[in-house]
């Protein structure tokens, strides 16, 4: 299976060797301006979350480490006071992984098992359907937070990790369908013709046939779930407190409140501690990232 | 025996009826084409024999039992289709193997089977391949393997050699035709192209707008096409269709062809036909006319003069369109005997092989 066919467009490949040179330099020094532009609060974030407190409040927050310490991610992550507790953020740091992971796994899950009988199997009124699941890509979450109230409370699950697994569940199953049906949609009707004709099911079509074509996609949507899930803030916020709360709702509570000195260090730090994860697996899975979604790939 | 049975099949798709009473059936080891130009309903067809689409009414019978709510998997059949849809994440065996894993079948006999076939069509060595692996003859015969290694009481092909180029698309013609006087199993085939039609059949059934206009042995479809679809279908370059009026020369029945005044040519019919009205259509194959080069006319030929506008050569021989009164008609010329463009020639006409078509029902006459 080739990624493409086609060789690229080079648009420094017109025109003579000057041009080129020239035209390099530009391209290259914007881009690298750019990226400087981008990357300048992440340097300064790093940079503090190793530098001696004093040092950042007489010389202010953008500035060389003098000293350099590895000590402040140490106090982010286990002893810092968060609220009423002083473990730091690793407690708050577990709780977004248990919610993340499973909820990234079943939200998948269940998106490829839609998006497979919404492509494959189709039904009278699947269509509709699909439109009407694909709806929930436009809701804006704060339009759901009151039914949610409703539903934890309902089912008991109010201020608990299952709660906000549930959530995202629900609320990643809009994309995670989109991905995969209009992934499956170009996996030839004829293969799951020639499939049942075979003699396989649903369900053995799906694992046999269908999964194995799936790697591009389900990366593509545990990237974009895992990501989604774990940078939320909004659902982490108002559905749980105390010792319950995701990463993303704690670093708010270890600003908030505080009455003596803004330790900036080790704020740093933590905030870097929670953003660590989606990068790691940014850094991983990126490359199949933009494979997935640009490429149709069943051929 | 007949193997399949196809009674009053009908199918719509909302308002749309793409098959209307359709009637057919295979004796056992028959190898039946459907043809007909794309939209006429024969892949539908096909696919309702598969169980992939449902009946509307009618009934299906595969080996005497009706199976149309039968599913695919249960109607003992096995399917070639025109993208071949091997599984692109399989190997050439497991791509075989698949139905036999999933009907269970015990490993001993799958590889018993599976060597079966690589053997009868050569495609041993390419067992441990996966389809983007192989060139298109390849997967053709892989997708083949995967249906013959079912052992099925009926076969089904879809377009099968469309995909291919037009060399190997002949040989794979070929090749199918070998491999169903070796197996003896009943198949349907489906296709756009008369000639595969032609070659392969024993018989051919002729679909248009969802309708079967003709279903016998290829030579009869050929020679006496029941109507004027049939005709202009089968066969290439097309039977001319040169309509003319019943006239009486001598008292024998004779066609005018009509010209400027006086009939462009008068010919002889081989059989006298009863038609209410005058008008008629004379329907006459390029192969059928030769060009008359002194020796006259021998009977049951009729003569009419032409000239000459387009000289298309295709090697063996030569295609000629010509002017006779109004009317163009192409004829089929020995390389040898090719006139050139603007030439008047005198052309004979086999009588006796023409067929004359009703011009309001355009059905066969006589």
């Amino acid at each position: 299976m080739a990624v493409s066919d086609t060789i690229a467009f080079d648009p420094l490949a017109s025109g003579g060797a000057a041009r080129r040179t020239r035209a390099m330099f530009v391209v290259y020094g914007l881009l690298a301006l750019f990226a400087a532009y981008y990357l300048l609060p992440l340097g300064v974030i790093v940079l503090n979350s190793f530098r001696d407190l004093d040092e950042i409040s007489r010389g202010g927050l953008i500035g060389f480490p003098r000293s350099f310490s590895m000590q402040y991610w140490q106090t982010a992550w286990s002893t810092f006071c968060v609220q009423a507790m002083c473990k730091g953020i690793a407690p708050f740091f577990f709780n977004s992984l248990w919610m993340t992971i499973p909820a990234t796994i079943i939200s998948t899950a269940i998106g490829a098992i839609n998006g497979y009988a919404l492509s494959a199997w189709r039904f009278r009124g699947s269509e509709p359907l699909f439109a009407f699941m694909t709806l929930g890509v436009f809701l804006p979450g704060q339009m759901v937070l009151l039914p949610w109230a409703f539903t934890l409370g309902a089912l008991g699950l109010t201020n608990t990790i299952a709660g906000l697994i549930l959530i995202h569940c629900v609320q990643g199953l809009a994309f995670t369908t989109l991905f995969c049906r209009n992934y499956y949609v170009n996996i030839p009707d004829a293969l799951i013709k020639a499939a049942r004709i075979d003699g396989a099911g649903f369900w053995r079509i799906f694992r046999k046939i269908v999964l194995p074509l799936s790697p591009p996609i389900l990366i593509v949507t545990v990237i974009w779930q895992f990501t989604g899930i774990w940078n939320d803030f909004l659902f982490g916020i108002v559905f749980s407190s105390g010792d319950h709360q995701p990463v993303t709702a704690a670093l708010i509570a270890l600003t908030a409140g505080q009455t003596s000195v803004r330790r900036y260090n080790v704020e740093a730090a933590a905030v870097l501690i929670g953003a660590l994860p989606p990068l790691l697996i940014y850094l991983f899975g990126g490359r199949y990232f933009m494979r997935g979604l640009t490429q149709g790939a069943v051929k | 025996m007949a193997s399949l049975v196809i009674r009053d099949l009908s199918k719509r798709f909302g308002s749309v009826e793409v098959l209307k009473n359709v009637n057919l059936e295979a004796n056992a080891g028959e190898f039946i084409a459907l043809v007909g130009p794309s939209g006429c309903g024969k892949s539908t067809l096909l696919a309702m024999l598969a169980g992939l689409e449902s009946v509307t009414s009618g009934r299906i019978e595969i080996g005497g039992r009706i199976v149309n709510d039968v599913a695919p998997k249960d109607r003992d059949i096995a399917m070639v289709f025109q993208s071949y849809a091997l599984y692109p994440t399989m190997t050439v065996r497991e791509n075989i193997t698949f139905g036999m894993e999933s009907r269970r079948v015990p490993k001993a006999e799958q590889n018993e089977a599976v060597a079966r076939v690589a053997s009868l069509l050569q495609i041993g060595e390419l067992l441990g391949r996966r389809p983007a692996q192989l060139s298109g003859g390849q997967r053709q015969r892989v997708a083949m393997g995967r249906a013959l290694v079912r052992d099925p009481a009926l076969f089904l092909f879809d377009e099968p050699l469309s995909n291919l180029d037009a060399k190997l698309r002949v040989e794979m013609r070929t090749e199918i035709k070998k491999l169903h006087q070796r197996v003896k199993k009943t198949t349907i085939y489906v296709t756009h192209d008369q000639v595969e039609a032609m070659t392969l059949a024993s018989r051919v059934a002729v679909l248009h707008k969802g309708v079967l206009q003709q279903f016998d042995r290829p030579r009869v479809v050929y020679d006496r096409p029941a109507n004027r679809f049939v005709a202009g279908f089968m066969g290439s370059p097309s039977m001319n269709f040169i309509p003319g009026e019943l006239v009486e020369e001598g008292g024998k029945p004779c066609i005018a062809l009509p010209g400027n005044g006086s009939p462009a040519a008068v010919l002889p019919l081989a059989t006298s036909v009863t038609n209410s009205a005058r008008k008629i259509v004379l329907g006459v194959r390029p192969e059928h006319m030769v060009r008359d080069t002194g020796g006259g006319t021998k009977p049951g030929y009729g003569r009419m003069d032409a000239t000459v506008e387009v000289v298309e050569p295709t090697g063996a021989e030569t295609m000629v369109v010509m002017r006779v009164g109004a009317q163009e008609i192409t004829a089929r010329f020995e390389a040898d005997s090719v006139p050139a463009v603007g030439e008047k020639v005198r052309v004979n006409v086999d009588m006796n092989k023409a067929c004359l078509f009703d011009p309001d029902s355009e059905k066969l006459l006589g």
